[in-house]
């Protein structure tokens, strides 16, 4: 049509398909920070490879990306990865899961995926919440929650997602809302280029399920001004007394560490040392 | 192995060691595993070999990641492999399921030991035999050889690679703890003797709609990293890898496409080894292990003058049904031998149709192997 212009993102779509997301999800915003990053690196798309749990970030790469794709298990997206990454060592592999995924039935995998720093990016959207099942109680909703399988409040404490990360050993994580588009773009694109695992969690917004919680249903908008008005700077954080940091989401980039042998790095040194033991 | 291969170097080694040689020389180059009694050394043994050939070890979480790893390495492009035993096994279900609907080729070698749940690490059982059929959940067909002795362990790993690659699905040997630590002589063939088969690879990109599943006769496989923007999902999906869940007619092509991809090629799949059947009045119907004892049965049975024969299935799925179909014309009783209560028994006697009367002798004892003249006194009752 004259006088239509393309989205400069459309090169990376693989077209033809229905979006299945609900109006006000956070996984735009996600999807496109993702994207914007990859599109500034100037990385030929096709050395990305996309792996999506089950929940609806998974949905964010697949089958949407004009890339290759698996979409597995709930929970299992990282231990696919994992085999995937040492297989081709040179491809770029973005996980994309939910906090169901990851700290949930994938805690396992997650935490040695950190402790092995293998070459991966995972990026995970905490909306806080099971979404796609029904707005059940997540490893990350806020204590006290009514959710639909916590109808008398939750009673158990919610994971910091980021701190497990990097207690696991993760050598680049940080931490973002959807509100803060730029910031997240710009975090994803050094996750990218970090020779090591990298952690993204996403604090982002789901208006069915997770707005329903906070008496926000339905209210993308309110839920974004909320993550702006709550999100304060770890680093800032660092210098304020406790009472003051409740409610708080702890924003920024955590740790960014370049030293620690990276594990297809190290498969190549051990099969060097082997077929030199072996020759002898 | 019929590769009609000259033998190259032989050795006295157990049959883990020989089935962890045969995925070397298959080619293999991508091993994950957890360590599980018996199937350990099987690790071991690659933990070392692995990296001398440039390939891959990983020692895994836990046997999720484990069957985990080598599907997505599989997508790499490289032959990969898995070792456990049955507690692994059932923890791998879910995702063995994946495999076999993103039609990933991939091994898994199951060394069998005393079961339900943590069980007997060391006893020899036949025990999983349907759960490798029927584990995962709906409807699938499934590749399986059952090996009897460490060459087996090691031919037989050799067969499931080229059968995984030419079938794009997984395949399973089904050892047991006393074949996995049983120290025999092993022949290795020359390696440019063997017949190695490699998948069927997508080349070019062929847009959106391209066709790279639910192809009865083998879709091309669109390999990562290649530029061929693979679209795999576990979901319900169509020939170009597109999810579609709301649409029973998607569903109904994908699980019998699948299904047919094994069950029409089922003549060329399914090996037999067949004794002394000409004549035959009473057949014993045994696989793995078992088999040895019903050889040497019909041995003796055979010098005291009895017309028995023996049936060895060695790939157990798909069921050999055909051709148990038609022995059960021929003879007047067929006797199964199996280390369970009759896991393998259910199939035969459903396709004997009433034809012959079918027996099932377990083992006096579960786990223990069969004396010789437990069969034979059975088999002088039917004569």
């Amino acid at each position: 049509m004259e006088g239509m212009i393309n989205h400069p993102l459309k090169k990376y779509f693989r077209g033809d398909i229905n979006y299945t997301t609900c109006s006000g999800c956070g996984n735009g915003i996600i999807s496109q920070a993702i994207l914007w990053a990859i599109d500034g690196l100037g990385i030929d798309f096709n050395q990305f490879a996309f792996v999506s749990g089950i929940g609806c970030s998974g949905w964010i790469p697949s089958p949407s990306y004009n890339t290759d794709i698996l979409h597995v298990t709930h929970g299992r997206s990282i231990a696919f990865a994992t085999g995937l990454k040492l297989a081709i060592p040179r491809m770029k592999v973005l996980i994309s899961v939910g906090d169901g995924d990851t700290a949930a039935i994938g805690g396992n995998h997650f935490i040695h995926a950190c402790r092995r720093n293998i070459d991966l990016t995972v990026i995970c959207v905490n909306n806080q919440i099971y979404g796609m099942t029904g707005g059940q109680v997540a490893p990350s909703t806020p204590y006290h929650s009514k959710t639909t399988t916590t109808p008398y409040g939750s009673i158990e404490r919610p994971f910091d997602l980021s701190q497990v990360a990097i207690s696991a050993g993760a050598t680049m994580v940080a931490r973002w809302t959807t509100f803060h588009a730029r910031q997240l773009r710009k975090s994803i694109a050094k996750a990218i280029l970090h020779p090591g695992f990298s952690f993204i969690e996403i604090i982002s917004q789901c208006p069915v399920q997770y707005g329903k919680v906070i008496g926000k249903r339905n209210n993308a908008v309110d839920m974004l001004l909320e993550y702006k008005k709550n999100s304060i700077d770890f680093n800032k954080a660092k210098e304020l007394p406790k009472d003051e940091l409740e409610n708080k989401i702890l924003v920024g980039e955590f740790i960014e560490n370049r030293d620690v042998p990276e594990l297809t790095q190290e498969v190549k040194r051990l099969r060097k040392e082997a077929m030199h033991q072996c020759q002898k | 192995m019929k590769n009609n291969s000259k033998i190259c170097t032989a050795d006295f080694i157990q049959g883990n060691i020989a089935c962890a040689e045969g995925a070397i020389m298959a080619g293999c180059k991508f091993f994950a595993g957890y360590p599980i009694t018996p199937a350990s050394e099987i690790a071991h043994h690659l933990s070392k070999r692995m990296l001398e050939v440039e390939g891959t070890f990983i020692q895994t979480e836990d046997e999720i990641s484990a069957i985990a790893n080598i599907i997505g390495a599989s997508w790499g492009g490289v032959k990969s492999m898995t070792a456990t035993s049955g507690p692994g096994i059932s923890l791998m279900l879910e995702n063995i399921g994946l495999a076999v609907v993103t039609e990933t080729p991939c091994v898994i070698i199951n060394v069998q030991r005393g079961a339900p749940s943590t069980g007997s690490p060391s006893i020899h059982l036949q025990g999983d035999i349907l759960q490798s059929k029927y584990g995962s959940q709906g409807d699938y067909q499934i590749i399986a050889l059952a090996p009897a002795s460490p060459q087996e362990m090691f031919d037989f790993t050799i067969e499931a690679f080229n059968l995984s690659e030419q079938y794009r699905t997984p395949v399973f040997v089904l050892s047991d703890s006393l074949i996995g630590h049983m120290r025999e002589r092993v022949e290795f063939p020359h390696q440019t003797d063997l017949c190695l088969m490699k998948r069927k690879v997508l080349k070019h990109y062929q847009g959106i709609h391209q066709k790279i599943f639910l192809d009865e006769e083998v879709a091309p496989m669109p390999i990562f990293g290649e530029g061929l923007r693979a679209n795999i999902t576990g979901s319900t999906h169509k020939e170009d890898g597109f999810r579609n869940v709301s649409s029973p007619e998607i569903l109904d092509n994908l699980i019998k496409k699948l299904s047919n991809k094994i069950f029409n090629h089922r003549k060329q799949i399914i090996r037999i080894e067949e004794n002394d059947l000409d004549d035959a009045e009473v057949v014993i119907i045994s696989y793995g292990l078992t088999s040895r004892a019903v050889l040497e049965s019909v041995r003796i049975a055979r010098k005291e003058g009895m017309k028995v024969g023996s049936f060895r299935p060695i790939t157990l799925w798909p069921f050999p049904e055909e051709a148990i179909e038609d022995l059960s014309k021929q003879v007047r009783t067929i006797i199964v031998c199996e280390n369970n209560l009759g896991q393998f028994y259910t199939f035969v006697k459903a396709a004997a149709c009433e034809n012959c009367q079918v027996r099932f002798l377990p083992p006096k004892i579960l786990g223990t192997l069969y004396h010789p003249e437990e069969i034979l006194s059975e088999v002088k009752e039917v004569i």
